[in-house]
């Protein structure tokens, strides 16, 4: 379902920014569209300047994306697969080796690094897949769901590698479900519902916003409100 | 990268790569085989057939007789030591247990003589030859005899007008010979022995290379076109790694990464082809060594591999261009494998890898020219049997090659238009 509606956002450099919403509120659309994946059926948006219309391989070398799906291939190593991956961004040789190497150190996967894809955890791939995005350490980086699905632990070493990669100057804009991540991490915050904004700012401005709101769930519930979003 | 990505791939699924590698050597012997022995005249596969005999004569001895010289069949006129009647013969036919009967009607040698006897007579007497003050014998009417053939419905249609015909000759033979005696008999002329051998002879003249004959065997005619086949075939791992690649979601890494389409098929292609000349080389391996040892004739590829590498080099491409069309729109690998495969089993019926093309219906000749494996198959052809030059096989590789060019546009135009931006 495509169901972006008057949608306008601006997300300046060097944000972290969170796009929340209930199932169907066209997060992942939003995303799509952003890393080019969707086109839209009007209106128009720019990537540091760039449009795809003019500049799709410029832009297609700044952003980094990470899909909620393990965009890995399951019967390749993890090695293999940021190799290959990174290979696509014009990375090679020994700085691309590297690259992987000190990646999966710091995600606690090195010495799974020779091991295929299709015998990690749903935790382990969650990060395989995050490394996949950023090896070229892109200007800015698009994850869909990045913790979704894995453990308290994984949860912890991909949002602080974020944290990171955030400071050495990446933008990075992510959608999730899970709310005190998102209040804790994000630096600007969009609860979007029906393809709308009904809100924009700074985790803290919104709760501060919001009558008797105490973290960024009674804010969205106060939006968005209680019933059932299922969608096909 | 690419390259390297996909051979990858490849080796860590084994049921792959034996399918790739192991199933067209088992096809290519197995049909080669096969079809050898359709034709070879070996003594231990001959074919039992029944013969009933009501006729006892000489027609029938002599219709024995040839049956049992020929090599081919076996002559089976007793079950259980009983003669076999009409009856017992159609329902062991048409029951499958023997491929054919050929029932021999009574007084068939008596009557043939009789209605040769009159027709000489009428001739001779023509001619003023004969005895003028004989008294004229009163004509009796001889009915025409038929000779029953019995066939297993199961038999192809090829093997049945095949022995249909040699039965037929074998008939006019004896009918021929019978008149030759019967003239030589009412002319009195005893010491004069007619010529009885065939004046008209049939020789095939072969095509020649460097002063030898090319006689076409089983494998000349089954290698290429099996060959041909199980290089089609890579349609299928190539359209499922394509159709895998969208389900797994490395399709939008592919998509968002600044590497375009046309390098990421690239990169496919030139490992498929790589595969596919390691299956053809593999195959004309086991033609030209292995098949000896199999009682089959060797592959003579004798100044022939350049062309024939050639020639599959060219078919890999239009199979590889099929498979990135068919991997491109299709949505899941069990709408791609089963197309896949019966589309393939298509074009080489089409192609005429089973049946020749000469002997299609006229419309499916026509279409027959418009499937790459008849573009390849007649390739294969040209270089093996008709000592065709690079020159002559241009048509079809260009063929071939606008087969892929056009299949991979398609592809490229179709994901572009299912790509966003």
């Amino acid at each position: 379902m495509y169901s972006l509606n008057d949608f306008t956002l601006d997300i300046k450099e060097g944000e972290i920014f969170g796009l929340l919403g209930p199932n169907g509120a066209g997060k992942t659309t939003l995303i799509s569209i952003l890393c080019g994946l969707v086109k839209p059926t009007s209106g128009s948006f720019t990537i540091d300047g760039l449009s795809y219309a003019k500049n799709a391989d410029e832009i297609k070398q700044i952003i980094g994306v990470v899909p909620q799906e393990y965009a890995l291939y399951p019967t390749l190593t993890a090695r293999e697969n940021l190799l290959y991956f990174g290979s696509m961004y014009g990375l090679k040789g020994n700085d691309l080796k590297e690259k992987v190497i000190d990646s999966l150190d710091f995600l606690g996967l090195l010495k799974f690094a020779d091991k295929r894809v299709e015998t990690f955890s749903g935790g382990m791939k969650r990060r395989v897949n995050l490394i996949a995005g950023i090896l070229h350490n892109p200007k800015v980086l698009f994850l869909d769901e990045p913790t979704v699905g894995v453990d308290v632990h994984s949860k912890n070493v991909i949002i602080e590698y974020l944290k990171q990669l955030n400071k050495s100057g990446t933008t990075i804009i992510y959608t999730s479900h899970h709310l005190s991540e998102a209040q804790d991490f994000c630096t600007h915050i969009a609860i979007v519902d029906e393809g709308i904004i009904y809100a924009e700012g700074t985790p803290r401005d919104l709760i501060a916003a919001t009558a008797n709101a105490r973290d960024l769930e009674d804010v969205f519930i106060s939006l968005t409100g209680n019933e059932l979003r299922d969608v096909i | 990268m690419s390259v390297y990505k996909e051979f990858l791939l490849l080796k860590r699924d084994m049921g792959g790569v034996v399918t790739l590698f192991l199933m067209p050597l088992v096809l290519i012997i197995t049909v080669t085989l096969i079809q050898d022995n359709t034709f070879k005249t070996v003594t231990d596969s001959k074919i039992p057939i029944l013969l009933v005999d009501y006729d006892k004569g000489n027609v029938s001895k002599t219709v024995f007789d040839n049956l049992q010289k020929s090599n081919v069949f076996s002559v089976v006129t007793t079950i259980d030591d009983v003669p076999i009647t009409e009856a017992v013969a159609k329902e062991a036919v048409f029951k499958g247990k023997f491929q054919m009967a050929i029932v021999i009607p009574s007084h068939l040698s008596r009557d043939l003589q009789l209605k040769i006897d009159q027709n000489v007579e009428r001739i001779v007497s023509s001619l003023g030859f004969s005895d003028s003050l004989a008294v004229k014998k009163q004509i009796k009417i001889v009915n025409q005899k038929e000779v029953k053939l019995y066939f297993d419905p199961a038999v192809q249609l090829s093997f049945k007008s095949g022995v249909m015909n040699s039965i037929d000759k074998m008939i006019s033979q004896i009918e021929t010979k019978s008149i030759y005696t019967t003239f030589q008999d009412q002319l009195g002329e005893g010491d004069t022995s007619f010529e009885q051998n065939s004046f008209i002879t049939f020789k095939e003249i072969v095509p020649r290379i460097n002063n030898k004959e090319i006689i076409p065997n089983s494998v000349q005619h089954n290698v290429p076109a099996w060959t041909l086949f199980a290089i089609f075939f890579i349609v299928i791992p190539l359209s499922i790694n394509i159709v895998k690649e969208k389900t797994q979601g490395t399709f939008i890494r592919l998509r968002t990464n600044p590497v375009s389409s046309q390098i990421v098929l690239a990169g496919k292609t030139l490992m498929y082809l790589i595969i596919c000349m390691i299956q053809f080389y593999m195959m004309i391996g086991v033609a030209v060594f292995l098949f000896p040892y199999l009682g089959l004739p060797a592959l003579n590829v004798q100044g022939n591999l350049i062309l024939m590498s050639v020639v599959a080099l060219f078919s890999g491409f239009a199979a590889i261009g099929f498979g990135i069309l068919l991997g491109t729109v299709a949505k899941t690998q069990e709408q791609s494998a089963p197309f896949g495969a019966t589309s393939v089993i298509i074009l080489a019926a089409i192609g005429g890898v089973w049946v020749p093309v000469f002997a299609m219906p006229k419309i499916m000749q026509v279409i027959a020219q418009s499937s790459p494996m008849n573009w390849g198959l007649e390739a294969f052809y040209d270089v093996l049997l008709r000592n065709a030059s690079i020159l002559d096989l241009l048509p079809e590789l260009g063929l071939l090659f606008l087969f892929f060019i056009v299949t991979t546009t398609i592809a490229l135009l179709y994901d572009k238009k299912k790509r966003a931006v």
